[in-house]
């Protein structure tokens, strides 16, 4: 294991000055995550346009620089497009932290794509898979407007 | 006292972790356990195993003597006035369910009052809030300061004629704050209620003495006493046990049964239905004896050494807030570093072997009421020394490099 592998310079960049942090106006789903081992906490705000498009996506929390940074990440990757690449972006995300397949990320561009790998090195911590993936699991919980806040450990 | 000697009795430490020595300082947590320990659950098995109370057999006989022998080290342990105050349960979570259930049945009816305190971890909570929820209880918390303290004149205000129990912990698995559990008992004479303390950290650090105390009821965890895990015990007054119903039923508990009667067994088998986890019951004499070759006196200077040395090298590094500041203290030190979250730190020191906690250590209770969301605790046990703070504090300067911290 190799720390730097898990905070890299993206990682720590985002994690301490995350992007599209507070609450968007207009926002047309919304849905709550928690972790209740360590207390993270997100709520994401997703404003869809009438082409069903994620015209604007923020969101509030506190949690580890993992987190943080995988949340801030995960706005910057999906800002824009449709709700149908969204959901296949969350799939491609979930499935390299859980399993050791190279994704290749079709819809990202290489800015987003080197990002979005960087995360990658979580999964050498079993213990911190959580902290990833909790804005993923909320954001897809907005968007299937589920009544229920994500919970970590009912989820993975 | 030689701490390398001691040291050297836990097969643990001379493993590698992440290739370094471990530095293991989550106690609070659960504790390392001694040779002698793990000697005795594997002599129990191979030599003297068979199931206690049932049976006339010799094996049954010798191992229904060595269960007894670790109840009435127990009672010695905590200075119980008799054996049959000494329950064996799974753990000290056990034990308060078992209070909180059966003391429910006949004492606790819609409205009435039960009272604990904002540093209680949450099994010392949950149990009650079923009583909240099953029974309409009220759940007041005694607040504390900014210092990890119970405001006592807060806490007596909050007595009612409704106030059925008092719930409170010795030892805050926190803040380390040292509660005066005796102070509270003698409040709670005075009108008459019951005082459950949860001493699962208190029974592996600080002198117990339940007759001293004066509680009702006491619980312990023994693998948080160098024992193994699955053992939990509760001391209860004799004259709680016998006026309270059982808890689980099923063998080894009855007296005679019936179609249409059953009696219970005697205590304190009314309370241990079922097959008790025996051998590890049976080695928990061998932690009991363990603490008792060191000496509690010893065991405090050593502890308080430690926790000192840690708490002067801790404000030393930059950025590091610590939590609480008690009046009395015990070696659990929770702290947090400006700009990087516990789980971080937690994730870092453990690459040089150093085990922490970070989260909210199960009282969510206590870290809304500091404005906390998490904090990385360090929690001492008989076999740290200084060198295992000066690790750790090198492994936080290189957190503070990870993020950059100046």
């Amino acid at each position: 294991m190799d720390l730097k592998q898990l905070y890299q310079d993206i990682i720590l960049e985002h994690g301490k000055s995350p992007r599209n942090f507070g609450k968007c106006e207009k926002y047309t789903h919304q849905a709550k995550g928690y972790n209740p081992l360590c207390g993270d906490k997100v709520h994401v705000y997703l404003k869809l346009n009438n082409e069903k498009n994620v015209e604007d996506l923020t969101f509030v929390g506190s949690g580890c620089a993992i987190s943080m940074a995988s949340t801030s990440i995960m706005i910057e990757s999906v800002k824009g497009k449709s709700v149908e690449v969204t959901k296949k972006i969350i799939f491609e995300f979930l499935k390299m932290i859980k399993n050791t397949e190279e994704i290749n990320f079709k819809d990202l561009d290489d800015d987003q794509k080197t990002k979005i790998m960087s995360l990658s090195g979580v999964k050498q911590y079993p213990m911190r898979v959580k902290c990833a993936t909790l804005a993923w699991h909320t954001l897809n919980s907005a968007i299937e407007e589920k009544k229920e806040k994500v919970n970590t450990e009912v989820i993975d | 006292m030689d701490i390398s000697t001691i040291k050297s009795q836990f097969p643990i430490f001379s493993k590698k972790i992440n290739g370094k020595s471990l530095v293991y300082l989550d106690s609070s947590n659960s504790s390392q356990k001694p040779k002698s320990v793990l000697n005795a659950l594997d002599y129990f098995y191979r030599n003297e195993f068979s199931n206690i109370g049932r049976s006339i057999h010799s094996l049954a006989v010798k191992a229904t003597n060595k269960y007894e022998d670790t109840r009435l080290s127990v009672k010695n342990f905590i200075n119980a006035k008799s054996k049959e105050e000494i329950i064996f349960t799974k753990n000290a979570t056990e034990s308060i369910n078992l209070v909180a259930t059966t003391f429910a049945q006949k004492n606790i009816q819609k409205g009435d009052e039960i009272l604990i305190t904002e540093l209680e971890h949450h099994s010392n909570y949950v149990p009650w809030h079923y009583l909240r929820e099953t029974k309409g209880a009220i759940i007041k918390f005694a607040p504390i300061n900014d210092d990890g303290d119970i405001i006592i004149d807060k806490l007596k205000e909050l007595i009612t004629s409704k106030t059925k129990i008092i719930a409170v912990t010795h030892l805050s698995n926190v803040t380390g704050t040292i509660v005066p559990i005796k102070e509270i008992v003698e409040i709670a004479r005075k009108k008459n209620i019951p005082v459950l303390v949860d001493g699962c950290q208190s029974a592996p650090h600080i002198k117990i003495d339940v007759q001293d105390l004066d509680c009702d009821f006491y619980a312990i965890s023994c693998h948080k006493v160098y024992g193994p895990t699955g053992v939990g015990v509760l001391y209860a007054k004799k004259k709680w046990l016998e006026k309270l119903p059982p808890y689980m039923g099923g063998g080894g508990m009855i007296s005679e049964v019936q179609k249409d009667k059953i009696t219970y067994a005697p205590l304190p088998e009314k309370y241990e239905a079922g097959t008790m986890p025996t051998a590890e019951v049976v080695a928990f004499n061998e932690s009991i004896k363990f603490m008792q070759s060191i000496g509690i006196e010893n065991i405090i200077k050593h502890e308080k050494e430690i926790t000192n040395y840690a708490l002067e090298k801790l404000k030393k590094i930059n950025s590091v807030n610590i939590v609480g500041n008690p009046k009395k203290k015990a070696g659990v030190i929770s702290f947090t570093i400006k700009g990087i979250h516990p789980h971080d730190i937690s994730t870092i020191v453990d690459e040089e072997g150093v085990a922490i906690r970070a989260g909210h250590h199960c009282c969510q209770i206590l870290h809304s009421r500091l404005n906390l969301t998490a904090t990385a605790r360090v929690s001492i046990g008989i076999y740290n020394t200084k060198e295992d703070i000066d690790v750790l504090c090198k492994a936080l300067e290189n957190c503070r490099k990870v993020f950059e911290l100046k």
